[in-house]
């Protein structure tokens, strides 16, 4: 664990910032999937790197947390490390890479295959706040389109996917209705990750630093991938287990392995794969990646 | 059935530098059920222009047209322009002396259109046979009129009118493009209209016609330009 | 029996600098009727169907809608969300350039989908017979139900916008010179195919046109707009055939026989 820098305040942003980033998660989640503006700060690091994430999760962290924060399901990729290492720095909390053990998770494009429970608090970085953006460039229009529930626009683009490819093309930030109210992008994580949202014991926080809205998914909050009565929303996963633990369930990550064409299908969840391992699951290439 | 009265109505030219020309004046004839009226008098004296008035085609300036229907009499000179829609639909059928031609639409349908109180089909099936009865082949059923000589034309404009069975029927020249083998046939459907309790008043050019048709003539005098 | 309006307009005035677009301007339209406003560039046809329709506001005067409970609406009093949502439901725009409502990039089963999902329609396999139905409805061959208008010809585009605006079935359409533009051959099919519609489907019409003939054929009634004002209105036959304002007479010269 990291000491504390001298010199910041508690998880770096000021108390009026956190109190302003507050207020807005507060009403985020007073109005589940609705996105609120907030006074998005410039952060030590650029735009696009999770800067929405890191000041959601400096406005909720306290002294007894414990944060794990994860980059495409790992603990241990550049972005990952140096968010942890940046909080550990401004707060001095406690940092995992259990999923269990952790109280705020922040992550990047995944939800963690552990199921998450009541007193955690999970948040995404989020590129793109607008499930409409790329049907409708009006931003105005889209703000109308949210407050009046008019979300024709999308189901058109399911419509025209199924006619197209004869299923949904969308594979990863797909979109989904909550609370059967607000049109939610529920940021790049996988398809596959949607269903956990649905009736998630934990609360969901959301934080787009570049376009500057925050919104929120409340603990047991109904959460629908949209998709047609003959053509319901189906999860997809490569066809294969974990190479390393064996796991069926997962989300997979495809690793090319030499330049001859061989891969890999290793558990994308870093933290699931070696708690499986620990436990004695064994993959069919355990041993080659010892 | 129908009755005017005081009837007047002048042509007023803003294009020609406001020339007023006087055609109506304190006209008063009426229709009973069953019964025809025609309307004689020299060319240019006003009879189109009285029988457009009637329908509502022409604007009356003075007096009354009242047209029963429903039970009721109303005044085709005052009536709000859709209750003239409304009465046109149901009691006063008119036919005009020239087909306006609609594009695209073929001639039983141009018929059929005008049928009331049936289904599509019988619509259709009636059209058919009055257009059979006046001699339009069934081949040229299905094409678009606006190709059919001046006398196939007046015989579906005549079909139209009759196959609404308006209590009331206008007709303009019914006969003038017509052979005399057709003109009969039109002679004998005003009949049976008549029989049918019709009350029709037409211009009929043809003077055997008329008078094989009319119960009374009304004359129409010119009016001298004033 | 009472005769209830489905939409009547007092006095409406609107100029757009010192030039004066409406004038006092008063209508009326009952259920299943087709009102023609005619009237030449300028006259404020077009002005007039944008203000009854909510599109654009009126400095004075007041639209009133009767919706199918008999309740009287302000038009333009009404909040935005209840005018955007009767126009996707009870009421119709046909432009006179099909592209300003139609998504160019979408498939035409998918363009005259759109305001079935809007309103809740989450079946594909319905939606896409419903589109093929319409399609065929305004004779655009149903194979073309996957194409993208892109493809599509003039007349075809203005056929697909009518299609995508008459799927929810609107007791009330507003048509901007809906055959403008068209070749003849075309302009006749389509005045054809509205006719019919109309007819079959008895909906109220506001129709703004320039071309008498088009108002012949398909209004019951008609107003006639010069530089603001109503100069004439009535029977439609009546006035095109019996015309009694000094400009109805005018216009009604002017037209060409062929």
């Amino acid at each position: 664990m990291t000491s504390p820098a001298t010199g910041y305040n508690f998880a770096y942003l000021d108390e009026q910032t956190k109190r302003m980033i507050r207020r807005a998660l507060l009403k985020a989640v007073a109005i589940p999937g609705h996105q609120v503006p907030f006074g998005s700060r410039e952060m030590p690091l650029p735009y696009g790197w999770g800067t929405g994430g890191i000041q959601v999760t400096a406005a909720v962290l306290g002294q007894q947390d414990v944060l794990k924060v994860i980059d495409q399901g790992a603990d241990d990729t550049t972005n990952a490390v140096s968010i942890r290492r940046f909080f550990g720095r401004t707060a001095g909390v406690r940092t995992t890479t259990h999923t269990g053990e952790a109280t705020v998770i922040q992550t990047r494009h995944r939800i963690p295959e552990h199921a998450l429970r009541e007193d955690q608090i999970i948040v995404y970085q989020v590129p793109q706040p607008e499930p409409l953006s790329k049907l409708e460039s009006s931003r105005a229009e889209t703000r109308s389109m949210h407050g009046l529930a008019e979300y024709g626009l999308m189901h058109v683009k399911l419509y025209e996917d199924i006619t197209r490819y004869g299923h949904v093309s969308i594979s990863y930030d797909y979109p989904v209705m909550v609370n059967r109210r607000y049109l939610m992008a529920p940021s790049p994580i996988p398809a596959f990750d949607n269903p956990k949202m649905h009736m998630m014991p934990a609360l969901q926080l959301f934080g787009a630093g570049r376009e500057k809205r925050i919104y929120a998914v409340p603990p047991y909050t109904e959460v629908k991938s949209l998709d047609f009565d003959d053509h319901p929303f189906r999860t997809t996963r490569a066809p294969h287990c974990c190479a390393l633990c064996g796991a069926d369930d997962s989300y997979l990550d495809e690793v090319v392995t030499d330049d001859k064409g061989g891969r890999m299908f290793m558990c994308s969840d870093t933290d699931y794969c070696e708690t499986r391992r620990a436990q004695g699951h064994v993959g069919p290439e355990a041993m080659a990646a010892e | 059935m129908l009755q005017t009265q005081g009837l007047g109505k002048q042509f007023l030219l803003h294009l020609q530098g406001g020339l007023r020309i006087p055609v109506l004046d304190h006209v008063d004839l009426q229709v009973q059920a069953g019964e025809c009226v025609a309307l004689v008098g020299p060319s240019g004296a006003g009879k189109s222009t009285l029988l457009r008035s009637l329908y509502g085609n022409y604007r009356a300036d003075t007096g009354h047209i009242r047209v029963r229907h429903e039970g009721e009499y109303v005044d085709i000179a005052r009536a709000e322009p859709r209750l003239v829609v409304q009465v046109r639909s149901r009691s006063l059928g008119y036919v005009s002396q020239f087909l306006r031609v609609v594009p695209r639409v073929p001639a039983l349908d141009i018929v059929a259109d005008a049928a009331r109180d049936m289904t599509q089909a019988q619509a259709r099936a009636r059209a058919a046979a009055l257009l059979l009865r006046l001699n339009i082949p069934k081949r040229l059923h299905g094409l678009p009129p606006a190709t059919f000589s001046g006398g196939e034309q007046q015989r579906i404009n005549l079909a139209r009118g009759f196959i609404g069975r308006h209590p009331i029927l206008l007709l303009d020249e019914p006969t003038a493009s017509l052979d005399n083998a057709n003109r009969d046939i039109v002679v004998a459907m005003i009949r049976e209209a008549k029989q049918d309790g019709v009350a029709i008043i037409g211009i009929f050019h043809d003077t055997e016609v008329r008078d094989a048709v009319a119960d009374h003539l009304y004359h129409v005098t010119a009016m001298q330009d004033s | 029996m009472s005769d209830e309006t489905l939409l009547s307009a007092r006095g409406l005035t609107l100029s757009f600098g010192a030039i004066p677009a409406l004038v006092d301007v008063d209508a009326d339209l009952w259920p299943g009727e087709v009102l023609a406003v005619v009237g030449e560039s300028g006259s404020g046809k077009s002005t007039l169907l944008n203000v009854l329709s909510g599109r654009m506001a009126p400095q004075s005067g007041v639209v009133w809608y009767r919706d199918p409970a008999r309740h009287l609406h302000d038009v333009h009093a009404m909040p935005q969300p209840a005018l955007r949502a009767l126009h996707r439901s009870d009421w119709g725009f046909v432009h006179q350039n099909p592209r300003e409502n139609l998504r160019m990039g979408v498939s035409a089963g998918g363009n005259v989908g759109e305001r079935l999902m809007a309103h809740g329609s989450r079946h594909y396999g319905q939606i896409r017979e419903h589109a093929i139905d319409w399609l065929e409805q305004v004779e655009i061959d149903a194979r073309r139900v996957d194409d993208l208008p892109r493809t599509f010809s003039g007349g075809m585009l203005q056929r697909l916008q009518i299609a995508r605006t008459l799927v929810t079935h609107p007791r009330l359409v507003f048509m901007d010179e809906p055959t403008g533009g068209l070749d003849v051959s075309v302009q006749a099919r389509l005045l054809d195919l509205i006719r019919g519609l109309v007819r079959r489907l008895n909906i109220a019409a506001v129709l703004v046109t320039h071309d008498l003939a088009v108002a012949r054929l398909l209004a019951h009634r008609i107003m006639v707009m010069q530089r603001g004002r109503v100069v004439e209105s009535g029977l439609t036959d009546q006035v095109l055939d019996d015309p009694q304002h000094e400009y109805t007479q005018l216009l009604v010269s002017s037209v060409l026989q062929a």
